[in-house]
């Protein structure tokens, strides 16, 4: 990354205005961590993190995280190449929709979801109608809020990646007589591996740490629809120590998916 | 902007920065009021307003809880109205209350369904049927509590789908109908105008939250202060207060 050296070598030292702005920008991510780990019970830990609200609530985050990432995956990625490589009408509209849940709060995602996909909704009342499903309230509800807020991560990382690709490679291989199929899977997916998986990794992440359109679309069930967030917050009301625990939980299992990807495949961000 | 505005900014900055009182005039009167009756208290003010000329309530709205941290903090306030009588508690054993709170206005719980009530339900037993969708507050909220309370009371063990963060939250799902009931206040029923349908519980089961008021003793208006409580207390305020769906004490 720093490998620019001949320019740099005249300023050794950064100017000191960088390091205490940059230095204060650090500083927002690291003092609401600090208070955590301040605020911590670290004797009682054990004994509030097998709590039963505790144990469901894990489980529960990490099927439906899981689920949307599979999700996002399977839709996600024909929908980049769909971005990336055809020149349809009213792309730049396409891209700020997919675009969108990065940007709107959650809540009124969730909101929306639920005018569209509840049970008295626009999609989601035929549905009812022919197959019975409520989504509200459910487990696939959940999945299907996270994977609203959390799909875009995976659709624009992988769509930068599939532009940013050497077309070449693939005409090569396809003048050489590979199928379509053959060109997708033996050069176009090697090629943007590390972008897919780092878009696989904050659309998991995101999905792990999804609260509002969840609570909102989704309502709040322990073993149902309590997700570790959802549990997170409602414990803040009454049991503030299981509500630090379980933050220090997620806290921990995202750092350590975020830092150990990081140097193998963030590169590609 | 005017003088007057001017003013006013400089009042709430000197609040704000908690800098002391000393640039409250007398005939400001500060109330800090639960949440729950913003819109009643928004009209009690008015009619204060009319009723004693030159005098200006200003609402400080937020749940009892934050309030009575606020008091307790030392935040300059004149006037304390809660909606559960536990804040009240801590805020008089903190010694910032003047005398004894007055109990001013009750809220009754009631079912709450979507507008035509399209599953049928006709009382607290219904929520024991799994098929239906239901709903409540969260236990920790004081609404989740009450309502628990009254399904206890009743003897129904309830089929519960969603426990919502908040009363308003539990509104907002069954004014979409994606919800067949829930329990919130008489007063959430009635702000939810015609989307949403109240069903009465009985009185031997429901559960009373009361609202009590008192003047406090850093309060930087005491006249003020205590002309307000009245004017609550009054004819007038109470008959506001029960155009919203509160019941007198």
């Amino acid at each position: 990354m720093n490998d620019d050296k001949p320019q740099r070598r005249s300023e050794r030292r950064p100017a000191l205005v960088l390091v205490v702005l940059g230095g204060l920008g650090l500083l927002v991510f690291v003092v609401p961590l600090v208070g955590l780990l301040v605020r911590t019970p670290w004797s009682r830990l054990p004994e509030l993190l097998s709590g039963d609200v505790v144990i469901d609530a894990l489980r529960l985050s990490l099927v439906t995280s899981l689920a949307a990432t599979a999700i996002a995956a399977l839709m996600g990625v024909p929908l980049a190449w769909l971005m990336a490589r055809v020149d349809f009408p009213g792309r730049s509209i396409v891209r700020g929709l997919v675009t969108l849940p990065l940007v709107l709060p959650p809540v009124v995602g969730g909101a929306a979801l639920l005018f569209a996909l509840g049970r008295r909704g626009l999609v989601g009342e035929p549905l009812n109608e022919a197959t019975g499903l409520v989504l509200p309230f459910s487990t696939l509800g959940v999945v299907v809020a996270t994977t609203f807020v959390a799909m875009p991560f995976l659709v624009i990382t992988v769509e930068g990646a599939l532009r940013n690709l050497d077309q070449r490679y693939e005409g090569a291989a396809a003048t050489l007589g590979a199928g379509r199929w053959t060109v997708l899977r033996r050069v176009t997916l090697p090629m943007i591996a590390p972008s897919l998986v780092a878009g696989l990794v904050l659309t998991w992440a995101r999905a792990f740490g999804e609260f509002g359109a969840t609570i909102t679309f989704a309502g709040n069930l322990q073993g149902r629809t309590q997700t570790l967030p959802l549990a997170v917050f409602v414990a803040l009301e009454s049991d503030r120590d299981t509500a630090v625990a379980v933050s220090l939980v997620m806290v921990v299992v995202s750092l350590i998916v975020l830092v150990a990807l990081r140097d193998r495949w963030w590169r590609a961000l | 902007m005017d003088r007057r505005g001017f003013n006013k900014l400089v009042t709430l900055a000197l609040f704000a920065f908690g800098v002391g009182c000393s640039g409250t005039t007398s005939s400001e009167v500060l109330v800090s009021a639960a949440a729950s009756l913003t819109d009643a208290f928004a009209e009690v003010e008015a009619a204060f307003e009319t009723a004693n000329p030159g005098v200006d309530v200003v609402l400080n709205l937020g749940s009892s809880s934050s309030l009575r941290q606020q008091i307790l903090e030392g935040a300059p306030a004149d006037v304390f109205a809660s909606a559960n009588s536990s804040n009240m508690d801590q805020v008089v054993a903190g010694g910032e209350a003047v005398g004894e709170p007055t109990t001013f206005a009750l809220n009754l719980l009631q079912i709450a369904v979507p507008a035509g009530n399209p599953a049928g339900i006709t009382g607290l037993q219904d929520f024991a049927n799994e098929d239906l969708l239901i709903g409540l507050c969260a236990e920790d909220v004081p609404c989740g509590d009450f309502g628990r309370q009254a399904l206890a009371n009743a003897g129904v063990i309830a089929a519960i789908d969603t426990n919502e963060p908040d009363v308003r939250a539990l509104l907002t799902k069954i004014e979409a109908g994606e919800l067949d009931a829930g329990i919130t206040y008489v007063t959430d029923v009635r702000s939810a105008g015609g989307a949403v349908e109240g069903i009465v519980i009985p009185d031997d089961v429901n559960v009373v939250a009361t609202y009590p008021i008192v003047r406090l003793t850093s309060a930087p208006n005491p006249d003020g202060a205590a002309a307000f409580v009245t004017f609550v207390l009054s004819g007038p305020g109470q008959t506001i207060l029960a155009s919203y769906g509160f019941t007198s004490p």
